[in-house]
């Protein structure tokens, strides 16, 4: 699903986010991306969104690689990708229904199932009742939740989220944690990059470790045969 | 995709422009009345001509043409040239006015009778009086009547006798040529304004625009509300242009058509009708669209997501 081979990303200040980085991540996988801040998390989930390009190497996410991609095919690739941001990004000015509905907007679902599915999202991070509301008028944890639900309306094989769990207190959290354990039992990828090792140690997934930019541990191939090198 | 898809989307970009410019009625309205008002000019000066044509239009059959025969050229053979003349094309009605009946009205209206008296002969010629139809009687078909007359070997000069009527026609081509310059000048101001509100709005709603690309939104997909809003401004500045002219129309008909009276004409000022209007609101919406499309093709392109 996701298969990065010898990336490096120089920032154009000249910082070297990441250097010669390879993993593969298959179908259906969870896997933890944990490492100090500034390790490079961001970044990596950055050029899997396609928000950034690699300086070198190759990122290939449902089997295109992002470096050959055209401009015009880039939004119907993002289509393909939940992101959940550390710092939600929600719009303020729109009730919640509005902000979790975008994704389905944008691919220009019908009303009717836009409908079904933004309220189907909502129940799934327990927010069922509060679409009316603006963000500001949630709690943190709650804009966090939002978030996740506009990841996960459309529905999308592969869901990246940087520090999902940032402003949760542990226990909504550990359900946030739940939630996406749920959506890799049914297939879809799911990347999660945090630094609470607490959960990390808890679900026993994958881990990833970045340090300075570098693998440092966690990265036994499930697929050796598919990547070349480390 | 669908059809019925991209119609939901086409109207959610309606409503929501229009929601926009509904939340925000004194900066909707200080544009519109810039639009408006840079749209009246051009349309007023066209209006202005217009009517000025069918005011004169009426003057065609003042427009007439002497043909002075030679002195040597008999009533006879005038009047065969009478029924030749009356042949040629654009020609309305032929007279003919015999060498004697030209000197008992010159006696009449001049009051040189007793001069007249003192000669020995009739010193006028036949004349060959014509009136061109209305349809040929703009300056370059009166020109090519004169000219084709003229040329004939038994006419000695072509007088017209509406040299103020070419003249009016001339002003009149002048001040066409003013409503084209005022026309493209005007529009590359409303194109102006226009891409300008647009900008602003986009960078008002920059983290919109950004979130929209994050979950996949195509440049299509952002750029389509502000099209619509360029649209509906240049709709909105059209219908504005309108009202303004019909206002003025009003009020100018009554003294315009006391003018008329005066001068024995029943003309009457009108205001826009039919093709006219239609490039009025053809032309401001166009304007808005591509002012928009402008706007938003270059300062969409700055705003890319940053996770």
């Amino acid at each position: 699903m996701i298969q990065l081979e010898r990336v490096s990303k120089r920032y154009p200040n000249g910082r070297e986010a990441l250097t010669n980085v390879s993993f593969f991540v298959d179908r259906g996988e969870l896997v933890f991306l944990t490492g100090r801040s500034g390790a490079g998390k961001s970044t990596l989930l950055k050029l899997i969104a396609l928000l950034e390009r690699p300086t070198r190497g190759t990122v290939t996410v449902n089997g295109r690689s992002t470096g050959a991609l055209k401009a015009r095919h880039i939004p119907a690739f993002r289509r393909h990708i939940g992101v959940v941001f550390q710092d939600h990004k929600l719009l303020a000015d729109r009730p919640v229904f509005d902000n979790v509905a975008l994704p389905l907007v944008v691919a220009g679902a019908p009303l009717k199932e836009i409908d079904k599915r933004v309220r189907a999202a909502l129940d799934q991070v327990g927010l069922l009742g509060k679409e009316r509301l603006l963000p500001m008028e949630l709690s943190v944890g709650e804009q966090q939740r939002v978030g996740i639900a506009r990841a996960i309306v459309g529905k999308p094989p592969l869901i990246v989220a940087d520090e999902p769990t940032g402003n949760l207190d542990p226990d909504l959290a550990l359900e946030v944690m739940r939630l996406f354990k749920r959506f890799s039992e049914v297939g879809v990828t799911v990347l999660v990059a945090t630094h609470d090792l607490h959960i990390v140690r808890e679900f026993g997934s994958r881990e990833i470790t970045l340090t300075s930019g570098q693998l440092t541990g966690g990265a036994p191939d499930p697929l050796p045969s598919l990547v070349a090198s480390r | 995709m669908a059809l019925g898809t991209l119609t939901t989307r086409h109207t959610q970009a309606l409503f929501g422009a229009l929601g926009r410019l509904a939340r925000a009625p004194l900066a909707t309205a200080m544009t519109l009345l810039v639009i408006g008002l840079a749209l009246v000019l051009p349309a007023a000066l066209g209006l202005l001509v217009r009517n000025a044509e069918s005011a004169t239009g009426g003057f065609g059959h003042a427009v007439d043409m002497s043909v002075y025969l030679k002195s040597g050229v008999s009533l006879a053979r005038a009047r065969e040239l009478a029924v030749e003349a009356r042949a040629e094309p654009g020609v309305d009605a032929v007279s003919v006015i015999s060498a004697a009946a030209g000197l008992r009205q010159f006696r009449q209206y001049s009051g040189f009778g007793a001069a007249l008296d003192a000669l020995k002969s009739n010193p006028l010629p036949n004349v060959l009086r014509i009136v061109p139809q209305p349809r040929a009687s703009g300056p370059a078909a009166l020109e090519a009547l004169r000219r084709t007359f003229a040329s004939w070997p038994e006419v000695d000069m072509v007088q017209l006798d509406a040299q103020w009527v070419l003249r009016f026609n001339a002003i009149l081509a002048v001040v066409r040529r003013l409503v084209s310059i005022a026309a493209v000048l005007f529009g590359a101001g409303v194109l102006a304004v226009i891409g300008n509100t647009v900008r602003l709005e986009i960078l008002n709603r920059r983290d919109e625009i950004e979130v929209t690309k994050l979950v996949g939104g195509s440049n299509a997909f952002v750029r389509r509300p502000f099209l619509y809003t360029g649209t509906l401004y240049g709709l909105g500045g059209a219908l504005l242009a309108w009202l303004v002219l019909e206002t003025a129309v009003l009020g100018l008909q009554a003294p315009v058509a006391h003018l008329a009276r005066l001068y024995g004409s029943g003309f009457a000022l009108t205001g826009l009708a039919g093709r006219e209007l239609a490039v009025l609101f053809g032309g401001g919406m166009a304007l808005g669209w591509l002012g928009a499309w402008i706007s938003a093709r270059r300062h969409l392109r700055d705003i890319e997501p940053r996770a």
